[in-house]
């Protein structure tokens, strides 16, 4: 708020701060503070990286392995259990009701798992750096 | 020829729009989607529908049924693999690459790594992958016309190149996202809407079996005109009209000229052409039988899943389209959208696969099995519907030849006028190409008028195979590359360099082997037919071993490219002054590859 002179012949008007209440930006403490260590990769801001970069890859090793059993142990399901090769579920044969068809939704139920714990990563990430 | 009218009609229409967009929607089109790009608002929808308009090509909308029909259980990897492919792209590149701000893959190499000769290697790896993939669509587009209308097979090829090539040279729709996204909805609605009635046709025929303990028969008697001279197998003896004549065909081969014509009983076994080994019903439906002659099916499944789940991630016209994301979480967001549109796609092609056997199964008397899901109306269902279907189904197909081939296109000479063409010699002069307007209409033209020569000389393979040994290229030497790059520290320059040289150089020797017809049978026929699961491996080991006997020229900023790629975006990270520069090179070609020349 600027305070107007006290009159045409007073004192010159106060000089005051103007300034607003940004509660979204990025507090920064005095001091080093992890978002600066990370700009500048020092010691810390490298162990930070390490951290978040290993959790996603933890995350999608995790979710590849998934995919491996299910999807990439069919062949050698079909292959030492012949049964399942012929077996009819739900009027269809077992091997092209789950590779014409259950498949695609499988994958999409997978990528929205990975995209909410992907996104939690980032999340705890963000938290941790402004946090600090 | 009143039969070929409509779907020639079909054609023009779909041919006229896109070129009707290259030419009088060009303004309208490129300052869309610069506005859409600048003010990165495209919606992870549109974004989705577009990559959805541009990935699926003639291999899938033609090729996958094709190879359903013949090779039964098995070729249902094929669909499988072209969407988990995009699942693979999802945990492991999506967000990060497009953190990286790289346009192309030799962008992504130079802003991780920082190497010019790199960046060239990549260059040259980009222009191989995509003319590997473009010659299919135009063999596609051949045959599509062919199977339709009787033109012959060079018209549709030359058609869609010289289309493509000018509509790109032109200014081109690459940019256009909702073009590309009206692709998506026109070739899946071009798919469904026959399959319903094709399935309310099998029904209406009282549900005959599709699996039953018989080769394919013909269901009714059946005139088949041979297009082109063939071999095929005779398994039982029959007594036909050929060329007018009666003659009884005994077990055995037979060889069949061009423009023979054979009339065949009701209930006659039909001659299988001669690479392809008959299979009953039972066996077709099995997974592992090895139904139309597979050697070592279990071997083949695996090297298929491994192509095709790590080679989407390597493929050109794949990464360029993550750039339109705003950032990484829409990336994510708009690579698990077009998994559902995929996934949506991708149900039907199976269907006309089996429906195939049993409508049209002379397909796998002439060979031409790739057109099965534009013979299928006319033959399954009476009356007008057919040739509506029929002209329905052909320009769905054309859409798909050619967004696909612009996106190849585009791409490809993108890269070849960015980082392969003589670049300027220093005073300046008009000579320069590279990176101009001029190198980009050149590597166009080149790359078109060369795959089109490719597609009128090359055997023609079934599409979908081709197309997975570009898929089995990609994997052996983009997949190691990025998957290293964003999730390694370690990688440096001589390692990505040699890991690319081995995969690539082993993965092309075995694709050439493979086209050539040089190796076949037995084990070697095998490996060398689906490559990736050795390449793929020996291109890894060889990239990590590599890069840790050269430890000591792992680049020295690789810890804030690393904070570049992963960190989220809420961070609000301002990006190093020398990054900011790799960003301009990147953006350069982002540049050359949408420039428009008008």
């Amino acid at each position: 708020m600027i305070t107007p002179g006290s009159g045409p012949t007073g004192d010159p008007p106060r000089r005051v701060t103007v300034t607003s209440p940004r509660t979204s930006a990025v507090r920064r403490p005095p001091g080093r503070s992890a978002l600066r260590a990370l700009d500048e990769q020092d010691h810390v801001g490298e162990l930070l990286v390490r951290s978040l970069v290993r959790a996603q890859l933890l995350l999608a090793l995790r979710l590849l392995a998934v995919l491996a059993v299910l999807l990439g142990g069919l062949p050698l399901l079909f292959a030492v259990a012949p049964v399942t090769r012929d077996v009819q579920v739900l009027g269809l044969p077992f091997p092209w009701l789950v590779l014409g068809v259950l498949v695609y939704p499988a994958m999409v139920v997978g990528g929205l798992v990975y995209l909410r714990l992907a996104e939690r990563n980032e999340r705890d990430f963000t938290e941790l750096v402004e946090r600090s | 020829m009143t039969d070929a009218l409509l779907p020639l009609l079909a054609v023009a229409l779909v041919v006229s729009a896109t070129v009707g967009i290259g030419i009088y929607g060009l303004r309208l089109a490129r300052t869309t989607s610069d506005f859409l790009v600048a003010s990165r608002s495209v919606s992870p929808l549109w974004n989705a529908s577009a990559i959805g308009g541009e990935y699926l090509s003639a291999a899938s909308f033609l090729g996958v049924a094709g190879l359903v029909m013949v090779y039964g259980a098995d070729a249902l990897w094929y669909p499988v693999g072209f969407v988990a492919g995009y699942f693979v792209l999802l945990l492991l590149v999506a967000a990060p690459l497009r953190r990286s701000g790289a346009y192309t893959v030799p962008d992504f190499a130079e802003v991780r790594l920082g190497s010019q000769a790199l960046r060239r290697l990549c260059a040259f790896a980009v222009v191989a992958i995509g003319m590997m993939y473009l010659v299919p669509q135009l063999h596609g587009a051949g045959l599509a016309l062919r199977a339709t209308t009787g033109a012959p097979v060079e018209a549709g090829a030359v058609l869609v190149a010289v289309v493509v090539t000018l509509n790109v040279a032109g200014g081109g729709m690459r940019s256009a996202t909702f073009v590309q996204a009206f692709q998506y909805w026109l070739k899946i609605t071009a798919l469904a809407v026959p399959a319903v009635f094709l399935l309310l046709a099998w029904q209406a025929d009282g549900r005959p079996e599709l699996a039953g303990p018989t080769a394919p028969e013909f269901a009714a008697a059946t005139t088949v005109e041979i297009d082109s001279a063939v071999r095929v197998v005779v398994d039982e003896p029959v007594q036909v009209t050929l060329d007018g004549a009666v003659r009884r065909l005994e077990p055995g081969p037979l060889a069949l000229r061009t423009g023979s014509t054979i009339v065949f009983p009701a209930g006659a076994s039909v001659p299988h052409v001669e690479a392809l080994t008959p299979s009953t019903g039972s066996s077709w439906v099995r997974p592992l039988s090895g139904a139309g002659g597979v050697e070592h099916p279990l071997y083949a499944t695996y090297a298929l899943v491994l192509a095709t789940f790590l080679g989407t991630m390597g493929l050109p016209h794949v990464l360029v389209r993550f750039y339109t994301n705003p950032d990484g979480r829409a990336a994510r967001r708009t690579t698990l959208i077009v998994l559902v549109l995929l996934g949506a796609f991708y149900v039907l092609p199976a269907l006309y696969g089996a429906l195939g056997r049993l409508y049209v199964p002379e397909l796998l008397l002439t060979g031409g099995t790739d057109a099965v899901v534009l013979s299928l109306p006319v033959a399954a269902l009476s009356g007008p519907a057919g040739p509506l279907l029929q002209a329905l189904l052909v320009a769905g197909a054309f859409a798909a030849f050619l967004s696909a081939s612009s996106g190849l296109l585009v791409t490809t000479a993108g890269v070849l006028a960015q980082d392969l063409l003589p670049a300027s010699r220093g005073d300046g002069s008009s000579s320069q190409l590279r990176g101009t307007v001029r190198g980009f209409r050149l590597g166009a033209t080149l790359t078109g008028a060369l795959s089109l020569a490719v597609a009128l000389s090359a055997s023609a393979l079934p599409l979908t195979q081709v197309v997975g040994l570009a898929f089995a290229i990609a994997a052996s030497t983009f997949c190691p590359l990025l998957v290293l790059g964003i999730w390694w520290r370690g990688l440096t320059v001589a390692g990505a360099a040699s890991g690319l040289l081995v995969g690539g150089g082993l993965s092309a020797t075995a694709v050439a082997l493979t086209v050539t017809g040089t190796a076949s049978g037995g084990w070697p026929g095998a490996l060398l037919a689906q490559p990736a699961a050795w390449t793929v491996p020996a291109a890894f080991l060889v990239m990590v071993v590599v890069s840790l006997l050269t430890r000591a020229t792992v680049p020295a900023d690789v810890g804030r490219t690393m904070l570049v790629l992963h960190a989220p975006e809420a961070l609000g990270l301002r990006l190093g002054d020398d990054r900011s520069s790799r960003e301009q090179t990147a953006q350069r070609s982002r540049r050359a590859g949408r420039r428009n020349p008008r």
